[in-house]
Formats: C-alpha cells, sequence, structure tokens
C-alpha cells in the first residue's frame, strides 16, 4: 500500500517504567505483588470536578455515564499515599534524574521549573482520580529527523485485576512518557522509531524490564480521517500491524460513509420497546434482559455488519459505545438470526419497527429503561458519526490481541489537567544539567563489544540488549574471558531456559562465581549446564560444585582415559582417531565435566594413538 | 521562545522568579519571564450561575459556610488549595444535596480553619440561632476539619436547639475526584434532617465510601492529620451512623433526639484563657506567663499530673483569680488527682479537676463558663458539671 498517498501520520507515545528504589510520590519500594497477596481492601466513588478553566473534561464524562464503585487492593508494601489518604511526598529525585539522562540523550532542552501536574483520570486506575505527571524537557530529535516532542515524569496508575477492583501495588511507580511529533509515514517507520527509544531508554540501565514495564501508545490519522490514539500496545512487534490494521479501519469507515450517502442513509431517534416481542424467546440473553429496545437505521443494511478491521465490524463499534451504559451489548440485523434469536422474531421487530429491507435494526437488552435508552443513544450518536462529514471519530482506543481495537472514550482535551498544589516546583539549574553524564548507547555498545572482544556482531547485540549487561560488564571488569560470559549469558541460560530450568534464580554472584571457577581451572566449562541446574534448583554453588566436580587430579584422570581406552578396544581398533569424538563424551561423563574438555582431549588422543600403535606392533 | 522554539501559552502566575505558563497540552512549566511575550489577554470566561432546583416540599435546611475544603478551590497566587466557596457553590458541585432538602446558604466566612477565633465562634452561633427561630428543620456547618472539633463543642455551649446542628468538612480537596466532600455532605443533610437533637461532627466512619459516622460536638477529636476517617468519638460511642448512598441514618440511644431541647442561646465567652501541654522539665515561667488570664486548661500527664515543681506556680495563679482546670493529654480516661501526692497537692493548690472532659473542649467550656459565670466556686462547679455531653459519670467506654 502507497502510505504516503493516503497521507497516513503516525506518532507515539511510550510508557516505560523506571526502576528506581522508592515510587514517585511516596517512599514504598517499586516492588510489583501477587494480587492474592493483598493485605487489605477499599472501596471508593470516583465523580467529575471542574478543572481549573471550568470545563468537565469530555473523556472524564464519558466514564461518567456509569455510576461507578471502584475496589482497591492494598499490601504491606503500600501506604496512605496510595490509597489518597496522605498528601505526597516531593518528588522523586533519583526518578527525576533519570529523565534528565533520557533527556540529554534525546538533545533536548530541560524544563527550568518542573511543575507537577493533575490530570483527569476517573476510570478508577487512580485512587485520587487523578494521575499526577510533570513536563520535564522540550523538543528533541530522532535519527529520521523527526522530534520528540515532550519528555513527562508521571506515576503509574494502579493495575486492574478485574473488572472494577484495581491492585495499589502498581500505582506510583515513576513512569516516563515520551512523546514524538507525528513525524512518522508507514507502519515500519513506527515500529524502528519504537524501538530506537526503547533502546535509548535501556541504554541507561535503569528502567525496569520485563512484560508490561513498557507500553506505546500509537497516534494514527489518514488524509479524511480524524487522529485516533490506540493504547496499551505491549509487543513492540506488533506496533507496525496495528498501524496497517488502524489505516484499514479508517479507509473502511470512509467507505462505508459513500455508501452510506449513496443510500441516502439516515439516524433518527426512533428507538421503542419491544419487550413484548421476546417474551418466549428462547435466546438466554434477551429471557434475562428486563427490557428490550430497538432502534431503526435508515439504510444501514449490511453495512453494520462490514468488516472494517480482522475481527471488528461497524456494529462493534455501536457495541463499545454502548457498553458505556453499562449493557453488555448490542444485537443487529446484519448478524441475525443467530444467539438463539430466531429469523420469526426478527421479522417480527422489522415489521414492529417499520423498517424495510435496507434498513438495519439495533437490539439492545438491559436491565432497566433507562440503560437500555442510554445505550440506543449511544449508538445513535455512533451511528450519526458514521454519516457526519468525519465520519471517523477522534477517539482513544485499546488494542486488542491481533492489533485491531475498540473503542475506549473520546479523546481527552486540555482540560484535563491542573496544578497538582501538593508538590512543589523543581528547579533544574544549569549546574544539574550539566553535570546529567549520558550513558553509552546500547547500539554502540554491540559495536564495541564486536570489535574489541572479536565477538559476533549479532551476539555483541543480544547482550548489550540483554538484562544481564550489567553482568556481563561486571565479569569483564573482573577478568573473565568476554566469550565465555557471552556464551553463558546468551547460549547456555537460553538452552536451560528452553529446557524448564529456572535460570532467573541464578544470581550474579552465582553467575561470577561459576566463571571464576572455570578460569581458574576448578570446573570446566562443560560443567557450567548442571552447575546452573543445581543452583537453579535451590542448592547453594559451593554445594553443587563439590557434589558435581570432586576434583579429579591429573593422574587418576589419566588413568580413568585409560581404563575407558581399554574397556573399548574393539572399537578403538576399528575407528582409529575417529574414535576420539565419541569416547569424548564417555569421558566427560565420567568425570562429570569437572575438567577442562582440551586437557581430556589430548590425553584421550595419546592413549588411542597408544593402543592403536600397540594392536599394530 | 523556549528550547529553540516558539510556544504558545497562557500565562498563569509569577513564582519563584519564573513565569508559570500553560501549554495548548495542558501543562504548566516555569519559564525564565524573558523567554515570554505578551500575545493578548484571554476572553473572559462567564461565571456560571448557580441553578440548584428546590423541592419545597422536603425539608429545610440551613447551611452555614466558614470556609475549609469542603469548598476549595486552587489559588494561583500560591498554587495552594484554598477555601473560597460560599455554601451556594457547594450545591451546585453536590446536586444530589436536592434530593434530601429545599436549602437556605449564608456565607459566613471563608477563612482556613486554623484562622478560626472565638469572636467567629460567637458570629457562628447568632447565625445558627437565627436559622432556628426561623424554623429551618437543621442547620448544617461547612467547616475546615483543623479546629472543626473546636468549633463544635463551642457551638454545644453557647446554643440549646430543638433541631440537629451538624458540622461537616472534607480531609481531601474538593477539586479531585476522590474527594470526600460529596459524601460527607450528603451524609451531613441526612444526619440534619433525622431525629438527632444535638450538635454534631458528620465525617467519614472509615477509608470506604461506605458510611459517615455521627459524633457529639463535645466528644469529638481529628485524631488524624490526613485520613478520611480522622474524627473520632472519644470516650463514648458515635452517636449514630449514616449508611451511603442509601441515606439511612441509625441514631444510638445516648444520642439527643429532636425537640428534647429548648432554642436559646447563650453566645458570651471569656476570650481570655488558654490551655497549657504539660511536659517533663517544664519552667515555672510558662505557667508564670499565663498570669491574669481567667482560665486555664492544663493538659496533664496521666491522672492529671504536672511536676512538684510547677506547684507553686499553680498555687499562685489561682490565689490571682485564675480558674485552673486539669485535663489529661492522654485523651482516654479521668483525671484523678486524689490517687498521688502530686494530685492531692494540685488539689491543694486549688486546681479543679476536669473529669474525662477533652483538654480542647474543657478550654472552650471554661471560655464559656467565665463568660457567663463571675463567680469562681460557681465556675468551678459548672466545670465538673455535665452540660453538653462533655462529661461522663461513668467511664463505660475501653480504648
Amino acid at each position: 500500500m502507497d502510505y504516503n498517498a493516503i497521507g497516513l501520520t503516525a506518532g507515539i507515545e511510550i510508557h516505560q517504567q523506571l526502576n528506581t528504589r522508592e515510587k514517585l510520590f511516596c517512599h514504598c519500594l517499586t516492588l510489583l505483588r501477587n494480587s492474592a497477596e493483598h493485605s487489605g481492601e477499599f472501596f471508593r466513588y470516583l465523580r467529575v470536578t471542574e478543572s481549573e478553566m471550568g470545563e468537565i473534561d469530555r473523556a472524564a464524562q464519558e466514564e461518567m455515564k456509569r455510576e461507578r464503585k471502584f475496589r482497591y487492593y492494598t499490601y504491606d508494601t503500600t501506604c496512605l499515599v496510595e490509597n489518597d489518604e496522605e498528601p505526597p511526598a516531593p518528588m522523586n529525585d533519583e526518578a527525576l534524574s533519570v529523565c534528565l539522562t533520557i533527556a540529554r540523550m534525546f538533545g533536548m532542552t530541560p524544563v527550568r521549573q518542573v511543575h507537577t501536574m493533575r490530570k483527569l483520570v476517573i476510570d478508577g486506575s487512580n485512587t485520587s482520580g487523578f494521575q499526577r505527571t510533570a513536563l520535564v524537557a522540550l523538543n528533541g530529535a530522532l535519527p529520521n529527523g523527526g522530534e520528540i516532542e515532550t519528555i513527562c515524569l508521571e506515576e503509574e496508575a494502579a493495575q486492574r485485576v478485574k473488572d472494577d477492583i484495581f491492585s495499589l501495588d502498581r500505582l506510583g511507580i515513576p513512569l516516563i512518557e515520551i512523546t514524538t511529533s507525528p513525524c512518522m509515514h508507514t507502519p515500519e517507520e513506527v515500529q524502528q522509531v519504537a524501538e530506537y527509544i526503547g533502546m535509548v531508554l535501556r541504554s541507561t540501565g535503569k528502567v525496569k524490564r520485563g512484560i508490561g514495564t513498557i507500553r506505546q501508545d500509537v497516534n494514527i490519522s489518514i488524509r479524511g480521517g480524524s487522529r485516533v490514539e490506540i493504547k496499551g500496545v505491549q509487543e513492540l512487534d506488533l506496533i507496525a500491524e496495528v498501524v496497517r490494521r488502524e489505516v484499514q479501519r479508517q479507509e473502511t469507515l470512509l467507505a462505508i460513509r459513500e455508501k452510506l450517502l449513496l443510500r441516502k442513509a439516515s439516524v433518527h431517534d426512533n428507538a421503542q420497546d419491544v419487550t413484548d416481542i421476546f417474551t418466549s424467546t428462547k435466546s438466554t440473553v434477551l429471557k434475562k434482559a428486563k427490557r428490550i429496545y430497538a432502534l431503526r437505521l435508515d439504510g444501514f443494511t449490511g453495512l453494520a455488519g462490514y468488516e472494517i478491521q480482522p475481527g471488528r465490524r461497524l456494529g462493534s463499534e455501536f457495541s463499545d459505545y454502548a457498553k458505556k451504559c453499562g449493557v453488555g451489548g448490542i444485537f443487529h440485523t446484519d448478524e441475525l438470526p443467530a444467539y438463539g434469536i430466531t429469523a420469526e422474531e426478527v421479522l417480527k421487530v422489522r415489521t414492529h419497527m417499520s423498517a424495510c429491507d435496507q434498513d438495519c435494526i439495533v437490539m439492545v437488552a438491559a436491565a432497566s429503561d433507562t440503560l437500555a435508552r442510554c445505550a440506543l443513544h449511544q449508538v445513535i450518536g455512533r451511528a450519526q458519526l458514521a454519516v457526519s462529514e468525519r465520519p471517523v471519530p477522534e477517539e482513544t482506543r485499546k488494542m486488542l490481541e491481533g492489533g485491531s481495537s475498540a473503542y475506549m472514550r473520546p479523546l481527552p482535551g486540555a482540560a484535563r489537567m491542573y496544578p497538582e498544589t501538593d508538590v512543589l516546583p523543581v528547579i533544574i539549574d544549569d549546574e544539574r544539567w550539566n553535570a546529567t553524564t549520558v550513558p553509552e548507547l546500547l547500539s554502540v555498545k554491540a559495536q564495541r563489544f564486536a570489535q574489541e572482544y572479536a565477538i559476533d556482531r549479532n551476539y555483541a547485540t543480544r547482550l548489550a540488549l540483554s538484562e544481564k549487561l550489567p553482568l556481563f560488564e561486571r565479569a569483564l571488569a573482573e577478568g573473565i574471558k568476554p566469550k565465555l560470559a557471552a556464551f553463558t549469558i546468551l547460549s547456555t541460560c537460553t538452552e536451560l531456559r528452553r529446557d524448564g530450568v529456572a535460570v532467573e534464580k541464578i544470581s550474579d554472584e552465582d553467575y561470577l562465581a561459576t566463571w571464576h571457577a572455570v578460569e581458574s581451572g576448578r570446573t570446566a566449562k562443560e560443567a557450567i549446564p548442571d552447575l546452573f541446574k543445581g543452583i537453579a534448583s535451590g542448592d547453594s554453588f559451593e554445594n553443587v560444585i563439590r557434589k558435581l566436580a570432586p576434583t579429579v587430579s591429573s593422574h587418576e584422570l589419566k588413568s580413568i582415559i585409560h581404563k575407558i581406552v581399554a574397556d573399548r578396544s574393539e572399537f578403538v581398533e576399528q575407528k582409529g582417531r575417529a574414535a576420539l569424538g565419541p569416547l569424548m563424551g564417555v569421558v566427560m561423563t565420567e568425570v562429570r565435566g569437572s575438567v577442562d574438555g582440551k586437557i581430556v582431549s589430548e590425553i584421550l588422543r595419546k592413549e588411542i594413538d597408544a593402543a592403536f600403535a600397540g594392536k599394530r606392533s | 521562545m523556549y528550547g529553540g522554539k516558539t510556544r504558545k501559552g497562557i500565562y498563569i502566575t509569577e513564582r519563584d522568579g519564573m513565569a508559570v505558563v500553560k501549554l495548548d497540552s495542558g501543562y504548566n512549566i516555569g519559564v525564565d519571564p524573558v523567554s515570554c511575550a505578551f500575545s493578548g489577554h484571554l476572553p473572559e470566561i462567564p461565571a456560571k450561575k448557580p441553578d440548584v432546583p428546590q423541592k419545597k416540599d422536603l425539608p429545610g435546611l440551613s447551611i452555614v459556610s466558614t470556609g475549609g475544603t469542603i469548598a476549595s478551590r486552587i489559588d494561583y497566587r500560591t498554587g495552594s488549595v484554598t477555601s473560597q466557596f460560599d455554601a451556594a457553590d457547594i450545591l451546585t458541585a453536590i446536586p444530589e444535596l436536592a434530593n434530601v432538602a429545599n436549602y437556605r446558604t449564608i456565607p459566613l466566612a471563608t477563612i482556613l480553619s486554623e484562622n478560626m477565633t472565638p469572636l467567629i465562634w460567637q458570629e457562628l452561633a447568632r447565625a445558627i440561632c437565627e436559622e432556628i427561630k426561623r424554623g429551618v428543620d437543621g442547620v448544617i456547618i461547612t467547616h475546615g476539619t483543623d479546629t472543626m472539633a473546636y468549633s463544635a463543642a463551642a457551638i454545644s455551649f453557647m446554643i440549646d436547639s430543638p433541631v440537629p446542628i451538624v458540622f461537616v468538612g472534607s480531609q481531601r480537596s474538593a477539586d479531585r475526584p476522590s474527594s470526600d466532600n460529596a459524601m460527607n455532605a450528603v451524609c451531613a443533610a441526612r444526619a440534619a434532617t433525622s431525629d438527632l437533637g444535638e450538635v454534631a461532627i458528620v465525617m467519614h466512619a472509615t477509608t470506604s465510601d461506605d458510611t459517615c459516622a455521627i459524633h457529639r460536638g463535645t466528644r469529638v477529636r481529628k485524631m488524624h492529620s490526613s485520613r478520611r476517617d480522622a474524627f473520632r468519638s472519644i470516650g463514648i460511642d458515635p452517636l449514630g451512623s449514616v449508611a451511603y448512598p442509601s441515606g439511612e441514618v441509625s441514631l444510638e440511644e445516648h444520642a439527643v433526639r429532636r425537640g428534647c431541647r429548648k432554642a436559646g442561646i447563650h453566645d458570651k465567652l471569656e476570650e481570655h484563657c488558654g490551655l497549657l501541654q504539660f511536659y517533663p522539665g517544664m519552667s515555672p515561667d510558662l505557667l508564670e506567663a499565663y498570669e491574669g488570664c481567667k482560665g486555664l486548661v492544663i493538659a496533664g500527664t496521666g491522672l492529671g499530673h504536672v511536676s512538684t515543681t510547677l506547684i507553686p506556680s499553680v498555687r499562685g495563679l489561682v490565689e490571682d483569680g485564675t480558674l485552673v482546670v486539669m485535663t489529661t493529654q492522654c485523651m482516654q480516661g479521668r483525671v484523678c488527682d486524689r490517687v498521688y501526692d502530686t494530685g492531692r497537692d494540685l488539689l491543694a493548690a486549688g486546681v479543679i479537676e476536669g473529669g474525662d472532659m477533652l483538654p480542647e473542649v474543657a478550654l472552650v467550656k471554661i471560655m464559656w463558663v467565665l463568660g457567663n459565670e463571675r463567680d469562681p466556686e460557681r465556675a468551678g462547679s459548672l466545670m465538673q458539671a455535665d452540660l453538653k455531653g462533655e462529661c461522663t459519670r461513668r467511664s463505660t467506654h475501653g480504648l
């Protein structure tokens, strides 16, 4: 596809958790917990408030369509600040320093006086109803010529356990938000920029690693479409696909509008109570519902069921909007009869609603008239947009598995911010800014490793991006051979992990002790997998090495090898020197890897030669 | 110009030599004022008129506002949250109140509660009395939480009321979606339309938004600096509770019921009184500094003690005509100066035992007693009498 021709413009926001000791606005450790370990819980209602400009944010209003009660899990590692029961502590200086480092790496201008703001978020993920966030630096450059607009330092939101239950362990972990300008024009470019920023962030060595510690939001628009923000892309590899699918969605919505206009489609509030039609229905959803309402969308037949993205139809969009009123979803006649609703029932509804062939009927099952009306009102709003001059509404959407997306809420306006008066501004003066040092980029580091240590280029890159990079650098400083350390981290451990060994239980100290043991000849590098298996199963390094490698003296080794060769004299006779390979394995098993393979092969070769010569003579 | 680019923003204020500018993104940043250029004024936003639909068939309540966090707004001069709204703004912000009663709002003061004075207590008492005379079914006083308990005690002594007088505030500023202001206010309105007949504080009972507790105005303390459920009844159980969101009020047996007291006001106060917390090693000079005061409440240790070295100064004060009342800084339990020598010496010096009165309640009470009774002996007896539930005769309540 020619993305240039359709005017694709995209920007990204990257949210990365920082690996500081304490949280951003309290002194709790940045520890993630298992929600089953929670030590207490409480609940709150959140309500919309007026921001400093006197407007209520439209995204916040949307959330308020439902009266919501939120439950929160507390832990012995959370405090009253997370509970919104105590004013915040001053901004965590360690977190600010990491932001400044990153700002310098992108060549940005720091904000002289950093002001913490309250960003209205009333989906329950923040106990206060706002997220604390501060703009730290502006105006950075990207290698593709694009711009990093801003770096903000924010507090991480609480993790949703399920529905309206949130876990407070994550709330308050420092998060850096990096926002690019809309400077990307192909899906692949978006992915490359995201990868690059991720690499820069990891170069600081101060960011958290693992699933969920980095999230990308992508802003996408095409000509004639609208800016749509897709939140929560966790897998980097999916970014390009998310962009492709959003382009497809916007193009299809534009095309649907053309079709609707040709059909002279129109949307009116003609909603009616059709509960009576379904008194003896077989549909379980409708049977349970107190009220069933129907709405006629003139000229929409076939289009509600039209696919706009893999797995998503225009009807899915209607349904997302309706769900904001707390209903489970909608039915539309493009997908009926189904779900236990019979063709006869569909016909009855169509007749009742005076629908002709081109008209689509949307139905909603709800617990009350109010909820049903609210849901259909939402559908009317969304359907009107489909025929309007802007058929792609400006929205915040959430990514679904595979890269499609679902509607979350309208794009928030600027009204959602007002000053966090409980946190004093922080000054970044020249002295602090000039003292901020820039670490070596991981890409540069990889190049250096390849050159200095003669490590394979691909290996060097993986090493630089690995979580074990600090360990590798420590090993080098302690005089361990780079290849030994690199091979252990990248190959041995990967293989062990594949075999189900809990490699993550091996501490950096154990790695170092192991390497020192190899370097000093106390054990052989072939013994590393067995050593690690032992340590991973909970035993101490010393115990494992003692059990594994009873020291074999060179005299003992010679007699072991002599015996092995003697026992297999026929085989040796047949194969000659070619017996070396198979016999190596036998010897190594016998000495349980406690001797360097080189030494073994040397002695073994001599023994074989001797045996061979002996037979001949 | 900032960061090599020209940016448009709204100038908010000056702070520590920096110009605070709100960017289009909503973020505030502080920049060097020389990097800013003026481009024009913001169009004025017309002030919204509060439009509160009133239901005449509902009970009538008066809301007297004194300020405090139940009605707060951001102050751009200092960047801090200050009390600025009057009661009408509260009704705009909390529309559910309209389902409970119809309201009159009396803006009495807009102060932070640490700036409260006995003079304002008196103005408040008169304002409340006027509302009672109008025949309202209850009065709500919005108040900052820091000194709310002092004011509640002062009103308890100054006013006899047949209807509930309910103090309410919030511990989280009203600008935030999680504020406790709305629930506290709704529960206060429920309590003020209930069968209660005394002065009370109604605030969160737990950290969750489930229940508000109704506390007697003379037996309540702010026991936490920041939690929603900071207010606790001391020495007695709460008078009752209000469930949220149902609004159901349950009153305990010991709560004074509506209509039990006749309306009346005794608003005289003797301001020249003090409250002194004793600590080990306290110098007699500190006590002597109260010379000339009409009344002094001492928050002593344990059963009601100060060090022996202070006793001559205490005797001096009493001889000069100061009414000295002993309370305990333990908060829980009552004073008994007959157990140890120091106590007996204090009694001999003319100190009056304050029973199980809270020290700050005893201070407010001594102001009221001395404002209304000149005779030292009768004043002393009044200090020991239970006037508005401030003293219990039996210690039935544990910690």
